[in-house]
C-alpha cells in the first residue's frame, strides 16, 4: 500500500498547506480564541472548582495535572474538527479538492497537505494553551518544549484517523458518532481528568491502546520536566497511528473520489 | 502530435457500460465539441483524459503524455473549467488565481504579474479584491476560465461550461472561447446546446451511451445525416394530421406533443397542402444540429 502511496506525493502537498493556511489567517484571531476559550472554561471551572477539593494528583496542584491533559485533548480535538468539518467540507461541499486535482496535484498530495495542515493547527491549539499554563507558573522545566513535537504527532495521528471518517462519511452528521463514539469517552478513559489506573482493569487494558494513551504519557511528563516511561514504544505507536491511518484514509478517499 | 487523442476508452459503473469503446483526436488550435445527452458518458470521458479515474481499457495521450501513468505530468500543460463551481468561496478573486497557481509549482511572483491580464480577460477588471460570494453565476463561469489559464495551457478542457447561465452570460462565454481559439489555444467542450456546440466546434461527436454515433463538422453533419429541409407543424390535430397525411409528403415525421416534424428534401409540396389547413399551424426552417442530435439520439428523456 505505502509503495503505491509514496510515488504519487510531491512537494505540491504544500501548496494545499498554504490554501488552508491562508483561510485561516483571514479568522486568526477569533479562530485562536475559540479554540481557547473552551479547554480553559474546563481548566480552570474544574482545576479551581474541583481541585480546590483535591490533594495532589499525581504529585502535582490539580490543575496543573489536569492543564497537562487539556494540552493534549485540545490538541485532539483540533485535529479531529479540521480533518472532520473542515477537510469535509473542502472535499464535498466546495468540490475543492477536486479543483486542485484538475492541477498537477494528486489526491495524495491534497491527502498529505490536509494531514500536515491538521496536525499544524492542532499543534497551534496545544502550544497555545502550554503559553498559557506556563504563564500561569505550572510549567517550570524547558523539557516542556519537547512536548512540541510529540503535540505535532499527535494532531497526526488524530488528523490521520479523522481523514479516514471523513472518507466515509455521506454528510457531517455522520461526525457526531465518531465523537460520542470515539473521541469523547477516549477524554474520559486516557487520563485527561484523572490517572487512568482510577478505572477498572478492563478499561484500563482497552485505554492502553488508544492513542491519547500515548500522547498523554508523552507530554504530562515532558511539561513536570521528567523523562516520560517507555517513551519509544509510546512515540511508535502515535506515528505508527498516523501512518497507519493515513493509508487507509488514502484508499478510502481515493475510491470515494477517482473511482 | 495531437494535443488529445483517445482510442478504445472504456468505462464501467456497477456493470453498465459507460463509455464503450470511445475514440476521437484533437487537431491542434481546433474547438472539438463532445456533445451527447446526460449521461452518456461525456464528463467520464473528461475524468479518464484528465487521469481521475482509470478506465478499463483504452489508450489516451494528453499533451504527449500516457494518462492516466504521467497524468500529473500532461496535466502541467492542461486548463480544466469542470461542470459545477469550484472557486474557493473564502478567497478573493485575486487570491483564487494565486493560490491556484500554486498547484502548477508557480511562484507568487510569477502569478502575480499575470493577474490584472487574467481577470480582464473574464471580464472582471478591478475585482482583484472581489468576495467570490459576490460574483454572480456568470462572473463566476469566467473567473473559473481565468484560474484555468493560469499556467498558459495549450489545451482547455471545458465541461458544460454554459449550463445555468442567462443568454448574456453565455455570449460573453463564447466570445472569450473565441479568442482563445485565435490565440491558437486548442479547445475540448463538452455540451449539450446545439447552438453552443454550432458556433465554436469545427468538428464535434455525438455520443450516446458511452458510443461516438458520428463525428464532423457541424455543417458536414447537418448534410450527411438528415433531409435538409424541416416543416413543423403544430395544433390540436398535428399528431392526428401526422398519422392520415404526412407520409405523402415526407419520408421521415416524427411527432412529439402536439407537434408534427417532417423532415424534406423539398418544403413546397406540403406547404401548399398545408396552406389548406387552417387548424394547424407552420414553421418551415432549414435542418440544424438539434434535429441530427435527436434523429441520432432519439427523443425520448434522459435523467
Amino acid at each position: 500500500m505505502n509503495a503505491m502511496l509514496l510515488p504519487r506525493l510531491s512537494p505540491r502537498a504544500f501548496a494545499v498547506w498554504r490554501r488552508n493556511f491562508l483561510v485561516w489567517k483571514k479568522l486568526a484571531i477569533p479562530s485562536m480564541l475559540g479554540n481557547l476559550a473552551d479547554p480553559m472554561i474546563y481548566l480552570f471551572g474544574l482545576g479551581y472548582g474541583l481541585g480546590g477539593m483535591l490533594p495532589e494528583v499525581g504529585g502535582v496542584p490539580y490543575i496543573a495535572f489536569l492543564a497537562a491533559g487539556t494540552v493534549c485533548a485540545s490538541t485532539m480535538n483540533a485535529a479531529s474538527f479540521e480533518a472532520l468539518y473542515s477537510a469535509f467540507s473542502r472535499m464535498h461541499v466546495q468540490r475543492t479538492w477536486e479543483a486542485i486535482m484538475n492541477a498537477p496535484v494528486t489526491l495524495e498530495d491534497v491527502l498529505a497537505g490536509e494531514l500536515l495542515w491538521a496536525a499544524a493547527k492542532a499543534t497551534l491549539s496545544g502550544a497555545a494553551i502550554l503559553v498559557v499554563i506556563a504563564a500561569l507558573g505550572f510549567i517550570t522545566s524547558p523539557m516542556a518544549l519537547w512536548a512540541l513535537p510529540v503535540i505535532f504527532l499527535t494532531g497526526l495521528a488524530f488528523a490521520a484517523l479523522g481523514l479516514i471518517v471523513t472518507a466515509l462519511a455521506p454528510s457531517y452528521d455522520f461526525f457526531m458518532y465518531y465523537f460520542t463514539l470515539f473521541i469523547t469517552p477516549m477524554v474520559l478513559v486516557c487520563g485527561v481528568f484523572f490517572p487512568a489506573d482510577q478505572l477498572p482493569g478492563v478499561v484500563q487494558a482497552v485505554a492502553a491502546w488508544l492513542p491519547l494513551t500515548h500522547a498523554v504519557s508523552l507530554i504530562r511528563p515532558l511539561l513536570f520536566g521528567e523523562i516520560p516511561g517507555a517513551i519509544g514504544l509510546h512515540l511508535i505507536a502515535l506515528l505508527a497511528v498516523a501512518v497507519v491511518a493515513f493509508c487507509i484514509a488514502s484508499v478510502l478517499i481515493r475510491r470515494r473520489l477517482l473511482k | 502530435m495531437s494535443p488529445l487523442s483517445v482510442d478504445g476508452l472504456r468505462k464501467s459503473y456497477d456493470g453498465r457500460e459507460v463509455v464503450a469503446g470511445l475514440g476521437f483526436e484533437l487537431r491542434r488550435g481546433e474547438c472539438y465539441g463532445l456533445l451527447g445527452p446526460n449521461g452518456a458518458g461525456k464528463t467520464t470521458t473528461l475524468r479518464c483524459c484528465l487521469g481521475l479515474t482509470a478506465p478499463d481499457a483504452g489508450n489516451i495521450l494528453l499533451a504527449g503524455e500516457p494518462v492516466p501513468q504521467r497524468a500529473r505530468e500532461a496535466r502541467r500543460r492542461i486548463g480544466v473549467v469542470p461542470q459545477f463551481d469550484n472557486l474557493d468561496p473564502d478567497f478573493t478573486a485575486a487570491e483564487n488565481l494565486i493560490v491556484y497557481g500554486r498547484y502548477f509549482g508557480m511562484a507568487d511572483a510569477e502569478i502575480r504579474p499575470l493577474i490584472p491580464g487574467l481577470l480582464d480577460f473574464a471580464g472582471l477588471a478591478g475585482k482583484e479584491n472581489a468576495n467570490i460570494r459576490s460574483l454572480s453565476g456568470g462572473m463566476k463561469r469566467r473567473l473559473t476560465l481565468a484560474r484555468a489559464l493560469v499556467n498558459d495551457p495549450e489545451l482547455l478542457l471545458l465541461d458544460e461550461p454554459t449550463t445555468g447561465l442567462d443568454p448574456q452570460a453565455r455570449h460573453l462565454i463564447w466570445e472569450r472561447l473565441k479568442r482563445l481559439l485565435a490565440q491558437g489555444k486548442t479547445i475540448l467542450l463538452t455540451t449539450h446546446f446545439m447552438d453552443e456546440a454550432e458556433r465554436l466546434c469545427q468538428r464535434l461527436a455525438i455520443i450516446d451511451n458511452g458510443r461516438m454515433v458520428a463525428e464532423g463538422p457541424p455543417r458536414d453533419l447537418i448534410r450527411t445525416h438528415i433531409e435538409p429541409q424541416v416543416v413543423e407543424v403544430y395544433g390540436e390535430d398535428a399528431p392526428g394530421w401526422a398519422q392520415r397525411d404526412a407520409a405523402r409528403f415526407s419520408r421521415r415525421v416524427e411527432t412529439s406533443g402536439e407537434t408534427a416534424f417532417c423532415y424534406v428534401e423539398d418544403a413546397a409540396p406540403l406547404l401548399a397542402h398545408l396552406a389548406e389547413q387552417p387548424a394547424l399551424r407552420t414553421l418551415h426552417r432549414p435542418a440544424n444540429l438539434e434535429d441530427v442530435f435527436l434523429k441520432l439520439t432519439g427523443r425520448e428523456l434522459r435523467d
